[in-house]
């Protein structure tokens, strides 16, 4: 049982018998003292092996940490003689004066958000809608052309989009689209407020437009992605009841997937909160609160980019720091809220 | 071929499968396929893993039809209209021939939505009359008393014998006509798959019903034909204790004293 006889073996043997042999040398080697003792050899080198793989992970985690809590305090430590000087109130204050170092954050916090808030708007449902098509109606030959298409966009440089932002897409919307959207809601009470005033062509709803775009293939991949997790026996069993495609969508896959797609929609959020290059090409960089979303106005990222070559007092630079604490914060928020929601979700299911 | 021979005391024939081929792309995988599924009565698909069964189910509520590439020719007469017929509404198709699948499908909602989604998308029900159908159905599907003090529970909670019990109370609440069970005890204990069986047993009452299985045992315990299939053929077709007792085909023999499959 343990010999092995080449001469009766031969070379080209069938699996069956390679594998008899491989047993027979392992049996052998279990047998004899001197294959213990390499054993015990190769357990060792293992031990070490799987002892250098666990501390290089963990180390890898506790850098997050420390660059974290590093981003952190400085940015506290920063932004420390601006609290000082302005304190709550910088939260508050629409001047931004360099002039006499008076600072106050919420142009540039309310630009941040409404832009936001319009790219969500509008990317959420087009996102949604692409990876469902993408996923239960495109036929099979283009679903792979389509999705390689929107990874695409999503490598585009912001660079690009703000250039092709200022020069083609804020003419376009100022000669074709705001004329139109002022004609349109002048005379609805809210609306006629919120698209009020020239078309400037740059402005806070022509960066929420920009940043939709730039949203667009994180929600529309990650979606996707997700979309097709739900098991097709679940698809069929919706179908099985007779339900039609939207029904099988609405009530089996969007429900399955829900924590998923809110995680690829927060992911959006948070590039849109902090997306910097292509708003600031189109935003206009207007330190004032504007009721009209065609005015000018500025993001939190837009000023900090625009102005900190040009930030020579202490006081001046200390405040645009402060601005990227707030921006820190209000992403921690949106995560947290996210967290919270996922929660909830969970638990409601269990 | 010895199919579709019928008995004069054969009951009256709700789905006729007539020279069924199928396709997988190029892949013939059901060939000339004919037999009648008896009203009111259970017939069981056995045959070695890859014979064409399940596709042989999937052809009868045209599932297939989410996939492209996959096609079949012939006729599958369900009351006299032919189902393959591409103008046919396939939603209310698979609303009259229903389907329980081998692993447990319950939706992403609550026990009480998993079958009052199904009623709902054809009926406008008062709430009271909703509560009721869902009652019905369970109790239909042998869960209520299981389920009736955590109706608002998610489906995905229960055990694997109930979850199955639960979609077929959604099966039955939208009251098809045939209910396709493809192999619907494979993944269930010995308990469970004596309390689905039991119902199927029950369910024959009201519906035409049509099962996949591998397990000879049970293919003997619920169906009243059984049609034995091999390579995408078939082989024997008849009533469940002839063709266990006295098939006519070797091949038969061969297949339910686990001689090959």
């Amino acid at each position: 049982m343990f010999s092995i006889e080449p001469s009766r073996r031969s070379a080209n043997g069938a699996g069956e018998e390679a594998g008899s042999k491989m047993s027979e040398i392992v049996l052998q080697q279990a047998a004899s003292p001197s294959a213990t003792a390499d054993r015990s050899r190769a357990l060792g080198r293992m031990a070490l092996v799987d002892g250098i793989f666990r501390e290089v992970t963990r180390a890898a985690a506790v850098i997050v940490l420390v660059i974290l809590s590093g981003v952190i305090l400085s940015l506290v430590h920063g932004s420390w003689p601006a609290m000082k000087a302005f304190g709550f109130g910088f939260l508050v204050s629409q001047s931004w004066n360099p002039v006499t170092e008076n600072f106050g954050a919420l142009p540039a916090i309310y630009g941040t958000i409404m832009t936001s808030l319009i790219a969500m708007l509008i990317a959420v449902p087009v996102g949604l809608g692409i990876a469902i098509f993408l996923t239960e109606l495109c036929p099979y030959v283009f679903r792979r052309p389509i999705g390689t298409a929107i990874e695409l966009l999503a490598g585009i440089p912001s660079i690009i989009y703000g250039i092709w932002g200022l020069f083609v897409l804020a003419p376009f919307l100022q000669t074709h689209v705001q004329p139109a959207l002022i004609e349109a809601f002048g005379d609805i009470p809210v609306f006629s407020m919120l698209f009020a005033g020239p078309p400037y062509g740059i402005g806070m709803l022509t960066a929420g437009f920009i940043l939709a775009i730039m949203v667009l293939p994180f929600i529309a991949s990650i979606s996707r992605d997700v979309f097709e997790t739900v098991p097709p026996v679940l698809k069929e069993a919706a179908t099985g009841v007779g339900c039609t495609t939207w029904e099988v969508t609405r009530y089996v896959v969007m429900p399955y997937t829900r924590v998923g797609v809110i995680g690829g929609v927060m992911l959006g959020l948070g590039r849109a909160l902090g997306e910097t290059m292509a708003v600031t090409f189109v935003i206009g960089n207007a330190h004032k609160i504007s009721g009209s979303l065609l005015a000018p106005g500025t993001t939190i990222s837009a000023t900090i980019a625009n102005e900190f070559t040009e930030a020579v007092g202490d006081l001046y630079t200390s405040a645009l720091i402060e601005l990227g604490l707030i921006l820190f914060f209000i992403t921690f928020i949106v995560l947290a809220i996210a967290r919270y929601m996922l929660m909830r979700i969970e638990q409601k299911l269990a | 071929m010895n199919a579709a021979v019928q008995t004069p005391k054969a009951p009256p024939t709700k789905v006729s499968v007539r020279s069924l081929d199928f396709y997988y792309g190029a892949d013939r995988s059901l060939k000339n396929i004919s037999l009648p599924l008896h009203a009111n009565k259970v017939t069981a698909f056995i045959g070695p893993s890859g014979c064409g069964k399940s596709t042989l189910l999937r052809v009868l509520n045209r599932m297939y039809d989410l996939y492209p590439g996959q096609r079949a020719e012939g006729e599958v007469l369900l009351d006299g209209e032919n189902i393959l017929d591409p103008a046919i509404d396939l939603n209310a198709l698979r609303a009259r021939v229903g389907m329980i699948f081998q692993k447990p499908t319950p939706f992403p909602m609550s026990i009480y939505e998993n079958i009052a989604f199904g009623i709902r998308l054809y009926e406008k029900l008062p709430r009271a009359d909703l509560d009721q159908r869902v009652e019905a159905a369970l109790r239909g599907a042998a869960l209520w008393d299981e389920v009736k003090d955590k109706l608002q529970a998610s489906g995905l909670g229960l055990s694997g014998g109930q979850q199955q019990r639960l979609c077929i109370a959604r099966s039955v609440a939208v009251q098809p006509e045939v209910i396709l069970f493809d192999e619907p005890c494979s993944a269930l204990d010995p308990i469970s798959t004596a309390k689905v069986e039991e119902l199927i047993d029950e369910l024959t009452n009201r519906y035409t019903i049509a099962i996949v299985t591998h397990n000879m045992q049970q293919a003997v315990r619920v169906s009243d034909y059984t049609a034995f299939m091999y390579l995408g053929e078939l082989v024997e077709f008849g009533e469940t204790d002839d063709v266990f007792n006295k098939p006519k085909e070797k091949r038969t023999l061969d297949y339910i004293t686990g001689r090959f499959g």
